[in-house]
């Protein structure tokens, strides 16, 4: 295995008396595209301003490449960055913006204008070297700062909520050209979003922040299929949950009580609490069926009445009210055949099912602190 | 914005743009409405006392009356060969240079500390730099003159220096903070991530940015200092700027039309600086739209 591009090693960042990061502890791998994922005002920001240079760590260290780079300053570290609003020079053209960095290249004047074309081609804007930063577009500004930063052969480049200002159609195509380039160049992108969403589409691994600490570290399918810790499940998605005490474990399969669902079994390779304990029980709203009479099933199996819908296309949402909870449960289908009945369902009794595959088991409220 | 303020030593250029305004709707409407009255009312009593200058000073006679004698430009010769009025005019040259220069680097500093550093009272600091602003200068005269002479110093152009840069740099400050708070600070993180030094992000893209505003500072500096009186008055010593010595000539009668003449160079020369300032300024980078 080939070492991390990389190593962030116990890193703490206190600014006055609130911590910002707290106990970082992680590598990234050379060729990742690599996620930081959470609220705002989680750390995940802060973070990436240490890779970068911007912020010095309280504690712990940083290797790039190889190199302990904890308190070395932004200009002599092989990262480079795109800046959320991407900070476009405004008193230089398109191709001097790309040059700006290539002062000290030693690159001829013609290898540098060379060097220039290469970009914009790779960033799909060529001849647009002439242009100034005030008649680009948002998508177009974006571009450019990539290619800023790109023509310097960073080891890492660094991404801070880039697709942040764009709107929602250009900000799905930039996505695809984001993954499609960091695949063409080959380089480690260390990407800043709070979008969940977008750090899915994109990322090879996703860290997960809450609150300065790193929850989860995961590739997105793990992250969403089989989430460590309430919170994560609840950040990443809709994640219905339900109270449950266990009540067997054996071969894999979990079986357990619920208030809410009565009955209930679950695969899992480990029992998620001891034998008599609570755990928490969470279902995807897309891992439900819906079927307007009783099915006859006594397991994985619940009665409810239906709530106000929303038409999402290509998908539908419903709420469905369980008795004796407040909370609705949260039912995403795809708009196939008699979609429109079950939108005009509102107030129908409904029956809900569900694999013994679909749910995932987590630990109970007191082992994971309620978020 | 303090900007906009250094553009109001160009009163002349705003007023401009209001006239035209009263014209364009003047035309249209055909008549002119209470506020386009109330316009022209204004700029007419800015501007008659300042007419006043040129026409007396081409007049043949020595005692500033209607009617007007005949054209003459004698006066403007007799400028030329004033000794005296020279000296004051180029001893007023050199500080108002020297001033502008050192408050706007001063300027530049303090601007950048405000602006993009964390600091502990900061709010208290700028008001505390902001403080020569209201404080009137015959008491600030008194005071720089008491504690010059406690020191020892003689007074000269430099002590005059001093007083002015007292005065300077708070609307130095003004202008360039508000420049500088235009900008995006990740600008000059984005030229320090692609390898520039501090001083390379200075000049590669701080200063291009907040050039127009540098531009500004120097000109509201320079006509600061170029015509400030009262502290000039009490620390030049026998080195006399140009407002102390036209205030020295005004008890001549046969000098007031020379005087005016000076004025009248004076006028023309700052509406030219003041165009060109502000057509600098909006030749400048524009900032919002780079800001999305």
């Amino acid at each position: 295995m080939p070492a991390p591009i990389i190593t962030i090693s116990h890193v703490f960042k206190d600014f006055g008396s609130v911590r910002a990061v707290n106990d970082a502890n992680f590598e990234i791998e050379q060729g990742e595209f690599f996620s930081l994922l959470g609220p705002s005002g989680c750390g995940k920001t802060t973070l990436l301003r240490m890779l970068a240079g911007f912020e010095v760590p309280t504690r712990g260290s940083i290797h790039i490449d190889g190199r302990d780079v904890t308190v070395v300053p932004p200009n002599h570290r092989p990262v480079n960055m795109v800046f959320q609003n991407y900070a476009i020079f405004p008193h230089l053209n398109v191709a001097s913006n790309i040059a700006f960095g290539m002062r000290k290249s030693g690159l001829s004047k013609d290898e540098l204008a060379g060097r220039i074309e290469e970009m914009l081609e790779l960033i799909r804007l060529p001849g647009y070297g002439e242009r100034t930063a005030m008649e680009l577009s948002g998508g177009q500004r974006q571009r450019v700062a990539l290619a800023r930063a790109l023509i310097k052969q960073p080891k890492v480049l660094l991404l801070d909520e880039p697709l942040g200002a764009l709107d929602k159609k250009l900000r799905e195509q930039m996505q695809i050209e984001l993954r499609q380039l960091q695949q063409q160049v080959g380089i480690t992108f260390v990407f800043v979003t709070h979008d969940q969403e977008e750090a899915l589409t994109l990322s090879d691994r996703i860290a997960v922040m809450s609150q300065g600490d790193v929850l989860e570290i995961s590739t997105p399918g793990e992250l969403y299929e089989a989430p460590g810790s309430r919170f994560v499940a609840d950040f990443i998605g809709t994640m219905n949950f339900f109270d449950c005490t266990l009540s067997e474990f054996g071969n894999g399969m979990a079986s357990a009580t619920s208030a809410d669902l009565g009955r209930v079994h679950a695969v899992c390779d480990a029992p998620p609490a001891a034998i008599g304990e609570s755990f928490v029980l969470g279902i995807r709203p897309e891992k439900f069926q819906l079927a307007f009479d009783d099915a006859g099933a006594t397991e994985n199996a619940v009665k409810g009445r239906m709530g106000p819908s929303a038409y999402l296309g290509d998908r539908s949402h419903f709420y469905v009210y369980l008795q004796d909870r407040d909370e609705p449960v949260s039912v995403a289908l795809p708009n196939l055949a008699k979609s429109l009945e079950r939108i005009s369902g509102a107030g129908q009794d409904v029956w809900l099912t569900w694999p013994d595959d679909a749910a995932v088991l987590l630990p109970g409220e007191e082992q994971t602190g309620r978020q | 914005m303090a900007d906009r303020r250094a553009g109001t030593n160009g009163i002349g250029v705003y007023a401009a743009d209001g006239r035209e305004d009263v014209v364009v709707r003047g035309a249209r409407r055909s008549r002119l409405n209470g506020f386009g009255v109330y316009a022209v009312a204004y700029l007419v009593f800015l501007y008659l006392p300042v007419a006043v200058l040129p026409l007396f000073s081409f007049n043949d006679s020595q005692y500033v009356t209607f009617p007007l004698k005949g054209f003459t430009l004698k006066w403007y010769y007799a400028l030329a060969d004033s000794q005296g009025l020279l000296n004051g005019f180029w001893n007023s040259v050199k500080v108002a240079v020297s001033v502008s220069v050192l408050s706007t680097v001063l300027g530049i500093f303090a601007a950048k500390a405000v602006t993009r550093y964390r600091m502990r009272g900061r709010g208290g600091l700028i008001g505390f730099i902001m403080v020569p602003l209201v404080i009137p200068e015959i008491i600030l005269g008194i005071s720089l003159l008491i504690t010059f002479s406690l020191g020892g110093v003689a007074l000269s152009l430099v002590t005059v220096g001093i007083g002015h840069l007292l005065l300077c740099v708070p609307f130095s400050m003004l202008v360039l903070i508000s420049r500088m708070e235009g900008f995006d600070p990740s600008m000059e993180e984005a030229a320090r991530d692609l390898g520039e030094n501090a001083w390379g992000t200075f000049w590669r893209v701080t200063f291009p940015i907040i050039f127009p505003g540098i531009v500004a500072s120097l000109l509201l500096t320079f006509t600061i200092s170029f015509d400030e009186f009262v502290l000039a008055f009490f620390l030049c010593g026998t080195d006399a700027t140009l407002p102390v010595h036209i205030w020295s000539q005004l008890r001549f009668p046969e000098k007031l039309p020379s005087v005016l003449s000076l004025g009248a160079i004076i006028v023309v020369a700052s509406t030219i600086v003041v165009f060109t300032a502000e057509l600098i300024r909006r030749g400048g980078v524009q900032l919002t739209p780079s800001r999305l």
